[in-house]
């Protein structure tokens, strides 16, 4: 028995094996990824008029931001004609599915993107330049839709083509606990960064958290690094290696002084000891529990704390070396795309700029979303109560507008270097385990590697 | 199959032979017998082809894929074995498969060797209500869903978490930490919550197997003034032979080609500390869109998880007498 199933395997291994040669000799011939899907390009007239014809707009948006799904509801209601299917993903799902989804039959008119270049390498997104000229979108300050630009084939970022609108922009800072920023002597917001670290050793010798910041999947460390970065040198260098600008690099002194300074705060316990193993949601959380007397978050986040920490949460710009400086923080837009194979683009369009120039758009981006609307810069803002964490952020926000201080994350500098470089180099950095000048080199090689490909 | 032709050839002549006329059975046995044989065919067809299709075309596209430079969009392009030098040379992907072979440790040898353990003391409960019981808990971890066994375990092991607070109740403050955030113990604490999961299976495996070992053994055996370690080592062990390779063999492909533990529990770090080349795999994949390199990688796994296997089937199969 023993022989005649050896034989038998034999037998099967020889069909196997030319089975598996002609395979691969076949995969030779047809490389994967060949049947592109037909770029919609710029060209072709478009419209602005919806129509009263029946319209069902596919839209894919993030889980957990009721956001769009207000918009879609007030949209429906003041244009009975349009309907909205929605599909929500969590935010590193849309990341992973946004170029199959783009690239299927069944494309969304309007998608969240995550990253942009990627896509538009790939001709998966609408360039929205036509829309740009038939809506006006000139006219909204071009600090709002710089980062939503890209050059002809999808490599540079910051000039060129529009290719997505915000539903919101946000802008980051520091949330506080005036609870406990009472309790160790803070009467009002730092304004330098050696005030801010004064605050911290008051906290730590008060035995109250410093910083309560998440660090596990995805290096919420980041954002205080990037404050502190954007300020020890010229944020534009920031925002040209996070736009892919030719030689551009992240080795750059600002880069290092904000790392050593990070390790620094790590080693004096400044964050929680166990930052490495909390997520985003733990954060929140544990702030909201009081646990931390500074949180580096978004605007996102203000009508939720208003809710949870009513009157007990404030929030400031991260200061810069100086008092009085112009201040530059990480604002991006909650950026939204047109498919290139949507069926329903001029809807998607309209959609779009609606958010931005509706009266009641504009109410619900504030109330629900947290965030600045965006739009022309003569809009009103929409009114919301004073002594609120919503309004300071809000005024934030435009403060930073006037003061044109906004930069990108460098978390989307390309698609993979959070994940491949800065989650595990921070991690390391923080328990020791990388330099300051290793991380910077890291990321540096990460980002090098990825633009090679 | 073959037998049951060979079955019909071997009456034929006995019916044929005492009569005298043409023998109209070999044509119609041999037509009968190939049409037998195509009908086995199709009765394997539905089978086959979902195998095919989902095992075999996957199996075929990821090795034809590991062979290019590929976002999984665009164009790809031809680089060779270019993938597998980076797999076989790039010092993170080394760490990341030296990670799962560490799990190994956790995930199998821990769990056959507190099994062999925990069903030697459970073998003889076994048959009473107690022994469901006993049973039913040691199997409790195969049902619950190893997301939600992750979810558990990250807050058991968090800084406030159970763990910790008995440890701080026992007078080891000392020795509490965020078991899962550092470098030191990230790997180990996700190779216990692995051998948490893998243990109730090769209980109940082993304790089915030592049902059934002849009670005539254990008495010759005893009969020889064998005590319990001798009996274990003379006895019980020889003859679970092959349940020991069944549950090193499920355990190894667990800890090679584990997921979702890891993901839930400490998503990789920190750093690459607990990155396992599933884990990878996914990430390269879908998050980097180097489609390529991470079907390299995962053609390496399967190798790596038939040399770890293969031996071990040979090693532990049935002596035939």
């Amino acid at each position: 028995m023993p022989d005649s199933s050896t034989r038998f395997s034999r037998r099967r291994l020889a069909l196997l094996v030319p089975a598996l040669t002609a395979g691969l000799v076949m995969s030779a011939c047809s490389a994967p990824g060949s049947d592109q899907p037909s770029s919609t390009g710029s060209d072709g007239p478009v419209s602005t008029e919806l129509g009263t014809g029946p319209i069902s707009l596919e839209l894919y948006a993030e889980t957990g931001f009721p956001l769009v799904k207000a918009l879609a509801d007030e949209f429906t209601k003041q244009h009975p004609n349009v309907k909205f299917n929605i599909r929500e993903d969590q935010f590193t799902v849309i990341t992973e599915n946004a170029p199959r989804v783009l690239a299927s039959d069944n494309a969304p008119d309007i998608i969240r993107l995550p990253t942009m270049v990627d896509l538009v390498k790939d001709d998966l997104l609408k360039n929205l330049d036509p829309y740009v000229a038939a809506y006006g979108w000139d006219k909204f300050p071009a600090s709002q839709l710089v980062q939503l630009r890209l050059a002809d084939g999808g490599g540079v970022r910051g000039s060129g083509s529009l290719y997505g609108l915000g539903l919101g922009y946000s802008v980051t800072g520091v949330f506080y606990n005036k609870t406990l920023a009472t309790q160790v002597g803070m009467a009002k917001p730092p304004t330098t960064i050696a005030e801010f670290e004064e605050l911290l050793a008051k906290a730590k010798s008060a035995k109250v958290q410093p910083i309560m910041q998440f660090n596990k999947n995805t290096a919420g460390i980041n954002f205080p690094h990037q404050a502190l970065q954007n300020q020890f040198g010229d944020p534009a260098r920031v925002s040209d290696w996070i736009f892919q600008k030719p030689g551009a690099t992240f080795d750059t002194p600002a880069a290092l002084k904000a790392t050593q300074t990070i390790q620094r705060w790590a080693q004096a316990g400044y964050f929680p000891t166990d930052a490495n193993a909390l997520d985003y949601a733990s954060m929140v959380g544990e702030f909201q529990k009081g646990n931390g007397l500074f949180m580096f978050n978004g605007d996102w986040e203000s009508g939720n704390l208003d809710k949870n920490m009513a009157g007990n949460v404030g929030f400031f710009l991260f200061p810069g070396e100086a008092a009085g400086g112009k201040h530059v923080a990480m604002s991006a837009p909650n950026t939204f795309g047109v498919g290139a194979r949507a069926k329903n683009p001029d809807a998607a369009a309209f959609f779009l700029n609606w958010a931005h120039t509706d009266p009641k758009a504009r109410e619900i981006s504030v109330k629900v979303g947290g965030s600045h609307p965006g739009g022309p810069s003569d809009l009103p803002l929409p009114s919301v109560a004073e002594g609120t964490v919503l309004s300071e952020t809000l005024k934030a926000s435009q403060q930073l507008g006037a003061e044109n201080g906004a930069v990108d994350f460098t978390a989307n500098a390309t698609g993979g270097i959070f994940a491949a470089a800065i989650t595990p180099e921070m991690q390391k950095l923080v328990a020791g385990q990388q330099t300051p000048e290793g991380y910077v080199k890291a990321v540096q090689a990460e980002y090098e590697k990825e633009l090679s490909r | 199959m073959t037998s049951a032709v060979g079955s019909t050839s071997a009456g034929a002549p006995t019916r044929a032979g005492g009569e005298d006329r043409q023998p109209p059975v070999r044509p119609y046995r041999k037509r009968w017998g190939r049409t037998a044989g195509w009908l086995g065919w199709l009765w394997v067809l539905p089978a086959l082809s979902m195998y095919g299709f989902f095992v075999l075309r996957p199996l075929l596209t990821t090795m034809q894929y590991s062979l290019y430079n590929w976002n999984g969009i665009g164009r790809a392009e031809w680089v060779g074995l270019d993938n597998y030098l980076t797999v076989v040379t790039d010092s993170d992907l080394l760490k990341i498969i030296s990670n799962a072979f560490i799990l190994i440790v956790f995930f199998s040898f821990a769990p056959v060797c507190l099994g062999l353990l925990v069903a030697s003391l459970v073998r003889r409960l076994s048959a009473g209500p107690f022994g469901t019981v006993v049973r039913t808990v040691l199997f409790l971890p195969q049902v619950i869903p190893l997301v939600a066994a992750g979810i558990a375990w990250t807050w058991l092991l968090s800084t406030d978490g159970l763990v910790n607070q008995i440890l701080r109740a026992v007078g080891l403050g000392g020795v509490t930490r965020a078991w899962l955030g550092e470098f030191d113990t990230a790997l180990p604490s996700v190779g216990v919550i692995g051998t948490w999961v893998m243990l109730g299976l090769c209980t109940i495996l082993l304790v089915t197997g030592m049902s059934k070992i002849d009670p005539a053994l254990y008495e010759a055996a005893r009969i020889d003034g064998a005590g319990p370690v001798r009996e274990f080592f003379a006895v019980t062990l020889p003859s679970l032979r092959q349940e020991i390779g069944v549950c090193l063999t499920v355990t190894i492909i667990a800890a090679l080609a584990s997921f979702d533990i890891v993901y839930i529990s400490t998503s990789g770090g920190p750093g690459i500390q607990t990155t396992v080349p599933g884990l990878e795999i996914y990430r390269l994949a879908f998050s980097q869109r180097q489609v390529g390199l991470a079907s390299a990688l995962a053609v390496v796994l399967m190798v790596l998880v038939l040399v770890c296997v293969l031996p071990i089937q040979r090693l532990t199969r049935e002596e035939k007498a």
